[in-house]
């Protein structure tokens, strides 16, 4: 094993040219990949922040029982998707609203009785905060015969959300596309070292070396090819985003978004996978060259 | 098949020819080599003395024909036992067959590493071998930053450097001056006494005048005549 990383560690100074062609090639896919993976997460905490502000306003029918409503909230509670029903009687509603609009406290003086009907303010469960959910629950909230009306506002939020979710599949889209296209350069890389090679590899098989004595300072190569790119990558990524970072903050207003740099398990993962890359495309050209 | 093996044969070939495409290099070969036996293989250019070392290490399939090294019949033996075979064989090619990326050391001592020798074993015995050729001051030289004599003298140095049972020489003195080329013949020699089988393909009729041993002649492919000087 010792040998075998003193070989692949020679191997690498040896080639040094076909080598950094390679890890420049795993570095710049895994920018490329890792931009992406950077720009969803940072768009995905935008969109969660607004997203908590969905809620669903149930107006119920004047002079609904106390008894009926208690049932109204047990009923809605076990529903699917719902986090937390609150019930805003009228009354509570109209100091909210006179509080709201305090200047304009002579139109209430007019008023003979609260115009306000009684409501349940519904959250929902992350995993139901999209159009075509909402708008299920709405029908079946509507159902209800003391419900008088149901609103959902943010209708535009919901189209946003369906947008950014295609435009997330697209993203995966071209991740496994530039993830494919790392690893067919790569591998052809690889494939240009053994066929610059073969002359060696034949005589190391005369001298009786064994096909997988041959392969370990390559796969080991692999390894550290893929690691090294990966880590290239990630710190070009992220001086990127510091310079983004600091432009943006002398830009737009400051505190409105704060993007975050890529979690640590994200970069662990984004490392790991470089790695493999490095590792897989290894596999799939010695392979081929040892057939 | 082949019976009535001779105990002390540690290579036998029986009835083989080795055509490449259309051409014939080799043609009804039987031949039977003893242990510890010190063997030239004469002829003129072309007549196919590399193509019969070849077909010992299995560097060449034969065409026809049965050979055996140590009893094992090459024509049987599984893809991954071959380097196992290629073990028992020292091998001089006649064209060094060096790796001109690595240096001298790293040539020789590739062949103690891939049996999984000990480092620091490798280190001792690839600097005594070089010491033994003379040539233990270029250790971290590039082969072809070497003379051509020089080169042969690494090559034959990684030839011999894993102590192997059979040493096979491909004109190994082609390149070198006489004192040289008498030094490799020593150290040859050496290594026959010790208790190696040594194939010598020359056609260097000084050199088997020196030496002495059991001579075959081939000519186009044809086993000619055996003498023994
Ligand atoms: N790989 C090959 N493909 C086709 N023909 C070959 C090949 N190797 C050898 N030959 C032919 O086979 C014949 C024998 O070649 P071989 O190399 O065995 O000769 P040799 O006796 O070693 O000659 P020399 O003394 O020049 O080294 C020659 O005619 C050569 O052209
Ligand atoms: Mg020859």
């Amino acid at each position: 094993m010792i040998h075998n990383y003193k070989r692949a560690i020679q191997d690498i100074r040896d080639h040094r040219f076909l080598n950094a062609v390679t890890i420049i090639t795993i570095a710049i896919s895994i920018l490329i990949v890792s931009a992406f993976a950077l720009f969803f997460v940072n768009a995905n905490e935008i969109i969660n922040s607004w997203k908590k502000g969905i809620k669903i306003m149930v107006y119920l029918k004047p002079d609904t029982p106390e008894t009926k409503i208690s049932e109204l909230i047990r009923k809605i509670q076990h529903m699917d998707g719902i986090r937390d029903v609150r019930f805003i009687s009228k009354n509570e509603a109209f100091q909210e609203l006179k509080k709201q609009m305090k200047r304009q406290s002579s139109l209430f003086e007019n008023l003979k009785e609260n115009p306000l009907p009684d409501a349940f303010e519904i959250r929902l469960k992350i995993s139901f905060q999209n159009q075509e959910k909402v708008e299920i629950l709405a029908t079946r909230l509507e159902s209800f015969p003391q419900v008088d009306e149901v609103e959902y506002g943010q209708r535009w939020l919901g189209q946003f959300t369906n947008f950014f979710n295609l435009f997330r599949l697209t993203g995966y889209a071209m991740g496994g596309l530039f993830f494919m296209a790392a690893l067919l350069i790569v591998a052809n890389t690889i494939r240009l070292v053994l066929y610059s090679r073969r002359d060696e590899v034949e005589i190391m098989r005369l001298v009786g070396a064994t096909d997988s004595f041959i392969k370990a300072p390559f796969y080991i190569q692999g390894l550290i090819q893929g690691a090294f790119g990966g880590i290239i990558g990630l710190a070009a990524l992220f001086v990127g985003f510091l310079l983004l970072s600091s432009s943006m903050e002398r830009g737009i207003s400051p505190g409105l978004f704060t993007i975050r740099f890529l979690s640590p398990g994200a970069f662990c993962g984004i490392i790991l996978g470089s790695t493999f890359v490095g590792w897989i495309a290894c596999y799939l050209s010695l392979k081929q060259f040892f057939k | 098949m082949i019976d009535g093996q001779n105990k002390s044969s540690i290579i036998r070939l029986f009835h083989v020819h080795k055509n490449y495409g259309a051409k014939k290099a080799l043609a009804n070969i039987t031949l039977d080599i003893s242990k510890n036996e010190l063997l030239f293989i004469s002829g003129p250019s072309g007549a196919g003395k590399t193509t019969l070392l070849k077909l010992l290490y299995l560097g060449e399939e034969v065409s026809e024909g049965q050979v055996l090294i140590e009893g094992i019949n090459l024509s049987r033996i599984s893809h991954n036992r071959i380097p196992f075979l290629r073990r028992k064989f020292g091998i001089i090619f006649q064209d060094y067959k060096l790796i001109p990326t690595k240096t001298v050391f790293n040539n020789v001592a590739i062949v103690l590493e891939a049996t999984g020798k000990k480092r620091r074993f490798i280190e001792k015995k690839v600097k005594s071998i070089l010491r033994t050729v003379g040539m233990e001051e270029t250790l971290h030289s590039l082969p072809p930053s070497l003379s051509g004599g020089e080169q042969q003298r690494i090559a034959f140095a990684r030839a011999v450097v894993g102590d192997p049972k059979i040493i096979l020489a491909d004109e190994p003195t082609g390149n070198l001056d006489e004192v040289s080329a008498d030094i490799i013949l020593e150290l040859l020699k050496r290594f026959h006494t010790r208790g190696a089988t040594v194939i010598i393909a020359t056609h260097d009729k000084e050199l088997i005048r020196k030496t002495g041993g059991r001579v075959i002649h081939l000519n186009q492919g044809y086993m000619q005549k055996t003498i023994n000087v």
